[in-house]
């Protein structure tokens, strides 16, 4: 199983906040913004010149139009109707995803019987590409919103299954010893001692899932659908329209960035909260 | 009060056994403090999980206050070098957990959890979360915490094992004084001699795994007993050497 990787991602990612960072010798703070910065202006102005001048525009476009594509979206508002879809897929595909995962994980994880019956099946069904599930999906649920929200789902419940499976079978049996001799019953030794115990690793699962919901939604709208921007940029393509993909890869990476920050503050609320933090 | 009977435990590693405990009797009284010493692995810990009902004996029978323990022993405290606190708890309610799980009301549970917090000495240490606890802490938190608990009898495996010799005579302090008022019955297991002896009123010296009884010896020191001075006396110097010539063969067998 490669459960640990939640847990080497939270580290990482910890890492990168540390303030050991920030002691590294060479540039920081608002010099590299301001490096960053100017990157950024060299690749758009890079990617303006070579544009119609060394590769043809129709192949990569320009960032003069990808601009002027986003600015007609947003002014004609079509574009929120596209974003609001994919959004809402995202977050109910990783709800559904995330409570069932955790539900299943548990309920493996202190059912030694159930868990040996179900692991070769379990096992396959991971193994199984899930975007492979999309045509039954759509057969299923229709072309509407719920074929996406079913593929970001399972893209989600098994990375969250397996992180719970892995930590309530990593939970410490002498703290579950300890509460049987202080007469805690069955149920109260799952609530009480398992699923707390269980919860970083709960949490490290919700984390690395967050982007596969939005590539579950994308995924399911390039798919089938009449909005969502994973349609749009189906569409954008089909009629070829490099200017729009383009504007709507970009639309993409800042919802991505916006979920991971969301990510960001929810993990450190939780370290507060001591949910997460040992 | 705890009754062992020619109990035996083996356990299967792949395709080997290993016997833990072979043929071990012992009856503990009723507020008596027994310890049992012997050299590290050999078996003593088994003995602790047998009488917690966590392990049931291959052979033999264990009997708690006239019936065979069969289940979980939920009349018993068990406290490990490993203090088993729940980290994401602080002190307070970490004590209060046996309470808690007994279906007490949150305002009566606090109450008396920081009122045995204060009786081991950890006042102002409540809201702390056992990472920020300091070893003695620590171990001083499981013991309000059972004494919450009611706990008739406590389990010791090796307790102190990890504090210093100043923090450990401490604890010996605290452990006496509460055994004492709760009229507990204390089963200590441990590798350290002048512990055993501080402690017990009984002293069984084990062999080497399997861990078999070699040696009783009863110690008649008077209690109240001074944890700090009573190392000093005549009788504390001749029970510990009595233990300790004992005790060697064990040690030097295993160096053949």
């Amino acid at each position: 199983m490669t459960v640990p990787d939640g847990k080497l991602d939270q580290a990482a990612v910890l890492d990168e906040a540390s303030p050991a960072r920030a002691s590294l010798p060479g540039i920081s703070g608002w010099p590299m913004l301001l490096c960053q910065v100017a990157l950024g202006i060299l690749v758009l102005l890079v990617w303006q010149g070579a544009s119609g001048r060394l590769v043809d525009n129709f192949f990569i476009s320009n960032p003069i139009d990808v601009a002027v594509r986003l600015y007609g979206w947003t002014m004609d508002g079509s574009i929120f109707r596209h974003i609001g879809a994919t959004v809402y897929a995202t977050a109910m595909g990783f709800f559904i995803g995330a409570v069932g995962g955790a539900i299943l994980g548990v309920w493996l994880g202190v059912s030694p019987f159930a868990s040996r019956l179900l692991s070769p099946y379990l096992n396959a069904l991971n193994a199984l590409p899930k975007v492979a599930l999309a045509p039954l999906f759509v057969l299923w649920f229709g072309l509407g919103l719920e074929s996406k929200i079913a593929l970001a789902a399972v893209l989600v419940l098994f990375l969250v299954f397996l992180n719970t499976f892995a930590g309530v079978r990593e939970v410490d049996q002498d703290l579950i010893d300890g509460a049987r001799l202080m007469r805690a019953t069955r149920a109260q030794v799952i609530a009480k001692v398992i699923i707390p115990s269980a919860m970083s690793w709960v949490f490290a699962g919700l984390k690395i899932s967050v982007p596969y919901a939005l590539i579950g939604a994308v995924l399911g709208e390039m798919i089938a659908a009449n909005r969502g921007l994973g349609y749009l940029v189906q569409f954008s393509g089909a009629q070829f329209d490099s200017a729009g993909v383009f504007a709507v890869l970009l639309v993409i990476a800042l919802l991505a960035v916006g979920l991971n920050f969301l990510v960001e503050i929810v993990q450190h609320r939780m370290e507060r909260w001591r949910i997460v933090g040992r | 009060m705890i009754d062992i009977r020619h109990v035996s435990k083996s356990f299967h590693k792949r395709d080997a056994v290993v016997d833990a405990v072979r043929d071990m009797n012992l009856t503990v009284e009723r507020q008596e403090i027994v310890a049992v010493i012997g050299p590290s692995g050999c078996g003593k810990s088994t003995l602790l999980n047998m009488i917690a009902g966590l392990y049931a004996p291959t052979r033999g029978h264990i009997v708690y206050k006239g019936a065979a323990v069969k289940d979980v022993n939920t009349d018993v405290g068990y406290m490990t070098q490993k203090d088993n606190l729940l980290p994401w708890r602080n002190v307070r309610d970490n004590v209060a957990f046996p309470l808690e799980l007994a279906g007490v009301g949150k305002a009566e549970r606090a109450r008396r959890a920081d009122q045995v917090i204060a009786h081991v000495g950890l006042e102002g240490f409540e809201d702390r979360f056992p990472s920020e606890l300091s070893g003695g802490m620590r171990k001083r938190a499981c013991l309000a915490r059972m004494l919450l608990y009611g706990a008739e009898t406590a389990l010791l495996d090796e307790p102190f094992a990890a504090l210093d010799a100043q923090l450990k005579l401490a604890m010996h302090d605290l452990v006496l004084r509460l055994a004492d008022e709760n009229k507990q019955t204390v089963v200590l297991v441990t590798h350290d001699l002048m512990e055993a002896v501080t402690l017990a009123d009984r002293v069984l010296v084990c062999t080497r795994r399997p861990a078999t009884v070699a040696l009783e010896q009863r110690i008649d020191l008077k209690r109240p007993r001074d944890v700090l001075n009573v190392r000093f006396s005549n009788e504390f110097k001749e029970f510990y050497d009595a233990l300790w010539e004992r005790l060697r063969l064990e040690y030097h067998e295993d160096r053949v």
